[in-house]
């Protein structure tokens, strides 16, 4: 064995230490604990109407927060790596703000906006529309926090692929859109693909400011990750674990779902 | 004909064209020769619409295009990185400026297998750019331009990202197809040798203006500048002039105008002879002979011979460079 690659195999090795002590063991761990007593139990504490609810919820904030993050992600992407304008530096340092606040902050800052007393909020009130302890409010927090990823996931590959492409389209008589759905867009899907994966998984799992702005109302304003804090905090262990292992399982779904499309690339993308 | 009229174009604080004109005939196969950063590409990029200059206008038979999109400039335009799409196979390529007009299916299936042919991919329809050669990306590239027929075809440096044997083969072959197909065309070269081979008019372009358009004769025989006579080929100073290598008669005997000098070097390259000479002054001098020549002298380092200019036209009244440039 040369000494290159004992370097090689211990590099390995510890790489792969790294990742089973930091995340496939406390993962793992969950799916044990919740199904050591057997499945009856966890499929009782998943199908309570509080943990069915909170389910749809997470699921319907998700369908609203990801496509519209989608559409905002490569718009933003095209303006951000093929425009020039003024102002372009400060919003593309602006686009990370969501990564780099803590969630807790960003639930907060909405409140001061949409609160009752906020800026925005009592002329919502006074509308008719409750945003902050209401859904509305789940769904602006988690937009926040998701926002980047298709961005960031767009934006390289769009660089990286370059406008020469779509000057052809464009010299062979195609307009924005048809260039735009024929050759950019085709160029960059496994971008968004890779993209959308993240928003998912972040929204799902998203719990700092979905707890400041929900409120935490059982059956109305809770979802998943709140569901499994108020569980913990509870002493209900086995329930916390249950819907622990249920946020898990979406997740784990979402990126099986990604490697399922992903091998059929054609070959021209090699 | 393209006819471009007192263009300029500024990118910031950089003048990419200086009050540029040009005018390309019906038919013809146009080079826009040139060093790099002379401005040859953004003249064309203006043509073709991807640009658009801050003053001067562009017609295109005889209609002004200056402020027309490029999709409705009636162009094809080639790239020197092909800008295939490399997500669409040989055929979705070819057939992409079809299908964005709209035209029935069979026709373009039938349009597409034709182009195929004439540029040398029939049956590989199904490929994937990934999957082709560099010079047969271009032709993929050439055939997708020519599909929507168009009125003027513009290359930006077709043959540059690839190799010689290649770029010489494309070269012949470009010069063959515009035979045949005899669509105007400008392309964009920085190689002298290429503009030479196929252009019918050449346009040599420095620092941001064209100095002189001719054919390659007119430009190689007279050239307007200095700068002209040294892009087209290799020069080498005698006394005040700008002479080419192969235009200097060697003498063992003194002739009318002739000078004295000393042969330093000579280099057998086959059927071509180079010496270099130190005359009397110090001056050193390029000279380019044939081997029966080189023979018949029974040239020698350290001989002493005279030379004396042969070909007046092509001489050139020297500016303040050094000679000797390739």
């Amino acid at each position: 064995m040369t000494v290159e690659r004992r370097w090689r195999l211990s590099l390995r090795v510890l790489a792969l230490g790294y990742l089973a002590l930091l995340l496939l063991v406390p993962v793992g761990l969950i799916f044990y604990r919740t199904f050591e007593h057997g499945v009856g139990g966890v499929w009782d504490s998943i199908t309570t109407p509080a943990a069915i609810h909170a389910f749809q919820l997470t699921l319907e904030v998700t369908a609203i927060a990801v496509p519209l993050n989608t559409v905002f992600g490569i718009v933003m992407a095209m303006a951000l790596a093929r425009g020039e304008w003024r102002g372009k530096g400060l919003v593309n340092a602006l686009i990370d703000l969501p990564f780099a606040v803590s969630p807790v902050v960003i639930g907060l800052s909405l409140i001061l906006v949409y609160g009752i007393d906020g800026w925005l909020g009592g002329a919502l009130a006074d509308l008719g529309i409750q945003v902050i302890f209401s859904v509305p409010g789940i769904v602006l927090a988690t937009i926040f926090v998701s926002l980047p990823f298709v961005v960031r996931e767009v934006t390289p590959v769009l660089r990286e692929i370059g406008d020469e492409q779509e000057q052809a389209a464009a010299t062979l008589g195609a307009g924005a859109w048809t260039t735009f759905r024929r050759v950019t867009f085709p160029s960059i899907r496994w971008g968004v693909a890779y993209g959308v994966v993240l928003s998912v998984a972040r929204c799902i799992g998203e719990f700092g400011a979905v707890s400041v702005v929900s409120g935490k109302i059982a059956g109305e304003t809770e979802t998943l990750t709140l569901l499994v804090e108020k569980r913990f905090q509870n002493f209900d262990l086995a329930g916390a674990y249950a819907a622990s292992a249920l946020l898990a399982l979406i997740a784990l779904a979402t990126l099986l779902a990604m490697t399922a499309i992903k091998p059929r690339r054609e070959e021209g993308d090699a | 004909m393209i006819s471009v009229t007192g263009v300029t174009k500024r990118f910031g604080d950089y003048v990419a064209l200086d009050d540029v004109s040009l005018e390309v005939p019906d038919g013809s196969l146009t080079a826009l020769l040139g060093p790099s950063g002379s401005g040859k590409s953004t003249l064309l990029r203006i043509i073709g619409g991807l640009e658009s200059p801050d003053v001067g206008n562009v017609v295109i038979h005889g209609e002004d295009q200056t402020a027309v999109a490029p999709q409705r400039r009636g162009i094809g335009f080639v790239f020197q990185h092909y800008a295939a799409f490399k997500h669409m196979t040989v055929r979705d390529n070819v057939a992409f400026g079809l299908t964005v007009r709209k035209r029935p299916k069979t026709e373009i299936a039938a349009r597409v297998d034709e182009l195929l042919e004439i540029v040398g991919l029939a049956g590989y329809q199904t490929r994937y750019p990934s999957q082709l050669s560099g010079g047969q990306r271009q032709r993929m590239a050439l055939a997708r331009a020519l599909a929507v027929e168009p009125k003027v075809l513009l290359l930006d440096e077709p043959f540059g990202a690839l190799d010689a044997k290649v770029r010489a083969d494309l070269r012949e072959w470009l010069r063959k197809l515009h035979d045949e197909v005899h669509v105007t065309t400008l392309l964009v070269t920085h190689d002298q040798e290429e503009a030479m081979s196929i252009a019918d008019q050449i346009a040599v372009m420095d620092h941001s203006r064209i100095e002189q358009v001719g054919s390659p004769v007119e430009l190689y025989d007279r050239p307007a500048t200095p700068f002209v006579m040294r892009f087209l080929g290799p020069v080498t100073q005698l006394g005040e002039a700008l002479v080419r290598p192969h235009d200097i008669a060697l003498s063992v005997d003194a002739r009318p105008g002739s000078s004295e000098a000393q042969v330093a070097r000579v280099v057998h390259l086959g059927f071509e002879v180079r010496a270099e000479l130190v005359l009397g002054d110090g001056q050193e001098l390029a000279v380019q002979l044939t081997r029966a020549e080189a023979d018949e002298l029974e040239l020698g380092v350290g001989d002493i011979v005279h030379v004396r200019s042969t070909a007046l036209p092509r001489a050139l009244a020297t500016d303040e460079e050094p000679a000797l440039s390739a």
